[in-house]
């Protein structure tokens, strides 16, 4: 067993056995799943929205080529700069260099999981240079050295009694149960931060490809700081980011928000276009993209899974999925998790390592039923299984269809299985292995029916007293078959 | 109307009761149906593993024994589900495959198969059936129609139950804390039983319930119709 599989079951293990854990995830999500479904009512057809969101993002990956270049094009002629990243170490490389080239002491950074996904901090840090998260949630994990527990609500896992302990420790400040207080502690320390930093770090949730502009979505207010008021802006921007024109945010922004939070629209909404121009009052001296590929262009070479780059970061299949819901986000040790991040992980950081991912899902379709553009995450996790299948289980398996194909091979290792609990350990370990039946389904209905065909084995008859009548059910007599005795 | 039973492989060898009582639903009904002896797995466990091409030949097979049929109907979501939405995947056309209660409702038109059972029932929706096959009011319509029977709705009766065929044997632990927190949900309506359409559900329930020695039964919907 790998590291990060080794790593994923100790985590995930523990966690699903956090009764405390699991009463703050079923609170948290409690409140997202009301305001959502409120949410939805805004909607004359949330479905047709989903198709509509599809469509552009279909579009926009299939042509990715033509929009990348088109969007590039329109960075350079706003006066921006374009940067392009192979891999993530070469993204923080390259932002650290033009830190080191500017004479960048501090760095302002906002929400974004692109730049979690790089280890820009990390990086920055090494290097000496000070990157201070300025979003909420992400400052709370910064002061508590945490990543991220969930690609939207980074702290979901906290109460506010967590946050304030947080903040007694790491800031001195005085208890509080306020969340108006605990924002205005953060407030106090981050306002100085912004006005000393040299530059802005931020993701985009959009890359428009008409404009040049990123757009970004947000509620407190920090990121239009973070990219205005420091002299530099860089924004780092995975390449499935783009949509073709600025009217398309007419519906991602509000179904994003939706799907994020529940909310008709971010309290925030930026479209960034550049740095500073002649006669404007405020906004950066020069602005920098870094387009960063990272294994995406991996991803966008199998068509079979080409779509799982529709995806735009809402987080509404973490939310949705009752595996993520019981082991939490850390316990993955990916910079997406959830089902999306076990769908994309495999193919952004290697298959061998992150097989295990695709396997830890119930299939149940509740990731793809909330899917604001349409991906088919469960069936990309069946996909994925069979990227990786091998091994000892093809054998298995192999055995196993062997097994199967034959009605006679079938029936005896039906009779095997039947007694099999001593054997099945790992269900048996936490629930109790059915009860035997005294026959199988076949075995009544040979004895009932004279078959035209006889069955293709002789079977030993033991009697089914209370099967082979009419199942006779409720009152009294309930629980006493011999099938179902316990 | 010529239909086939399609009786999965640990409805066949768990569960026979739930074949049973279909077998009696449909006989009710004035529906004889056959039973095609050769039939075993529909592969679904292969499939899901990721191993396509060792559940290609059992898709193959199932199309083979049940072709001329103008319908199988099946005690199973999931295994409806594997056939008419992946057999295709797997470049096998299915025959027409209906889960029971969609049989029964979407097919047949039938809400009221005359079934008696009075007692406290809550509905678990089984994953497939409920977003493969989009029956969510379905089941929910059979048992209202059911004589002295009280349908007590859980919180969250769409989350998932935690089996998840060999997910439940590959991340034990995940799999049975999904089954306790549904539990909670379960004992929270005071239902005396909890019905769903797939055996494969009520086996990890089952399971869980008798191992916390909770006295909750569970009951495939197809025996509670069966009841009189």
């Amino acid at each position: 067993m790998n590291l990060p599989e080794q790593q994923f079951r100790r985590d995930a293990a523990v966690k699903a056995g956090d009764l405390n854990h699991r009463a703050t995830i079923q609170r948290n999500i409690g409140l997202y799943h009301a305001a959502v479904a409120r949410g939805k009512t805004r909607f004359a057809d949330w479905n047709e929205g989903r198709a509509r969101l599809a469509q552009v993002k279909w579009d926009a990956i299939n042509h990715l080529d033509r929009y990348l270049e088109q969007f590039a094009r329109n960075v350079l002629a706003n006066g921006g700069h374009v940067h392009w990243a192979e891999t993530g170490d070469q993204a923080a490389q390259i932002i650290l260099g033009l830190a080191r080239r500017r004479g960048v002491r501090k760095i302002v950074k906002a929400k974004s999981m692109t730049t979690e996904e790089i280890h820009l901090v990390p990086a920055l840090a090494a290097a000496g240079i000070q990157a201070v998260e300025t979003d909420l949630g992400e400052y709370i994990c910064q002061l508590r050295g945490e990543p991220p527990y969930h690609i939207v609500t980074p702290v979901m896992h906290l109460s506010r009694q967590d946050v304030s302990r947080t903040f007694q420790e790491k800031l001195g400040a005085p208890p509080t149960d306020s969340a108006e207080e605990l924002t205005m502690i953060a407030r106090r320390q981050l306002r100085q931060d912004f006005l000393t930093a040299d530059m802005g770090v931020t993701g985009a949730n959009f890359a428009v490809a008409e404009t040049g502009q990123i757009a970004l979505t947000e509620n407190e207010g920090n990121i239009r700081l973070t990219f205005s008021l420091p002299r530099i802006h860089v924004a780092v921007v995975g390449i499935e980011k783009l949509v073709p024109r600025v009217a398309d945010l007419a519906l991602f922004w509000p179904m994003l928000a939706h799907s994020g939070t529940g909310q008709a629209i971010t309290g925030t909404c930026s479209l960034v276009g550049g740095p500073r121009r002649d006669g404007e009052p405020d906004g950066p001296e020069e602005f920098h993209v870094v387009l960063l590929d990272n294994g995406r262009t991996r991803l966008l070479a199998d068509v079979a899974q080409r779509d799982a780059l529709h995806c735009i970061r809402c987080g509404a299949c973490l939310n949705a999925c009752p595996v993520y819901r019981t082991i939490g986000g850390h316990a993955y040790h990916t910079t997406y998790m959830g089902p999306i991040g076990c769908v994309i992980t495999p193919h952004l950081r290697g298959r061998d390592d992150w097989a295990h991912l695709p396997y830890a899902s119930s299939l149940c379709g509740a990731c793809a039923e909330v899917c604001p553009v349409n991906i088919p995450v469960h069936r990309h996790l069946l996909q994925n299984r069979r990227n990786t299948a091998g091994g000892w289980q093809r054998l298995a398996f192999k055995f196993w269809a062997w097994t199967v194909q034959d009605p006679l091979r079938y029936r005896w290792a039906g009779k095997f299985l039947r007694c099999a609990g001593p054997f099945a350990k790992l269900w048996t370990d936490t629930r109790e292995w059915p009860a035997a039946p005294a026959q199988s389904f076949r075995d009544w209905w040979q004895k009932q029916n004279p078959h035209p065909n006889p069955l293709p084995y002789t079977a030993r008859e033991r009697g089914l007293k209370k099967i082979s009548s009419p199942p006779s059910l409720g009152g009294e007599d309930q629980g006493e078959g011999e099938s179902r005795s316990s | 109307m010529r239909v086939a039973l399609f009786i999965p492989c640990f409805v066949d060898q768990f569960f026979p009761q739930v074949g049973v009582a279909m077998v009696n639903v449909l006989r009710r009904l004035k529906i004889e149906p056959e039973f095609p002896a050769d039939q075993t797995c529909c592969g679904q466990p292969a499939f899901n593993t990721g191993f396509w091409d060792e559940a290609r030949p059992l898709a193959q097979r199932y199309c083979e024994i049940f072709a001329g049929y103008d319908a199988v109907v099946s005690p199973s979501g999931s295994c409806t589900a594997m056939v008419r939405h992946f057999y295709p995947l797997l470049g096998v056309a299915p025959p027409a495959t209906y889960e029971f209660t969609e049989f029964l409702v979407k097919h047949l038109g039938v809400t009221d198969v005359g079934a008696a059972f009075p007692a406290k029932v809550t509905y678990h929706d089984a994953c497939h059936a409920l977003r493969e096959l989009g029956l969510k009011d379905e089941p929910r319509q059979l048992l209202r129609h059911v004589r002295g029977l009280e349908l007590i709705e859980m919180a969250q009766a769409e989350t998932c139950c935690g089996f998840g065929g060999t997910f439940a044997v590959k991340f034990p632990f995940i799999s049975t804390a999904m089954a306790d927190l549904k539990v909670t949900k379960i004992r929270e309506t005071g239902a005396e039983y909890v019905v769903s359409t797939d055996s494969s559900c009520l086996m990890q329930l089952d399971g869980y319930l008798r191992r916390q020695k909770i006295p909750i039964q569970t009951l495939h919907l197809a025996e509670v119709l069966a009841a009189q």
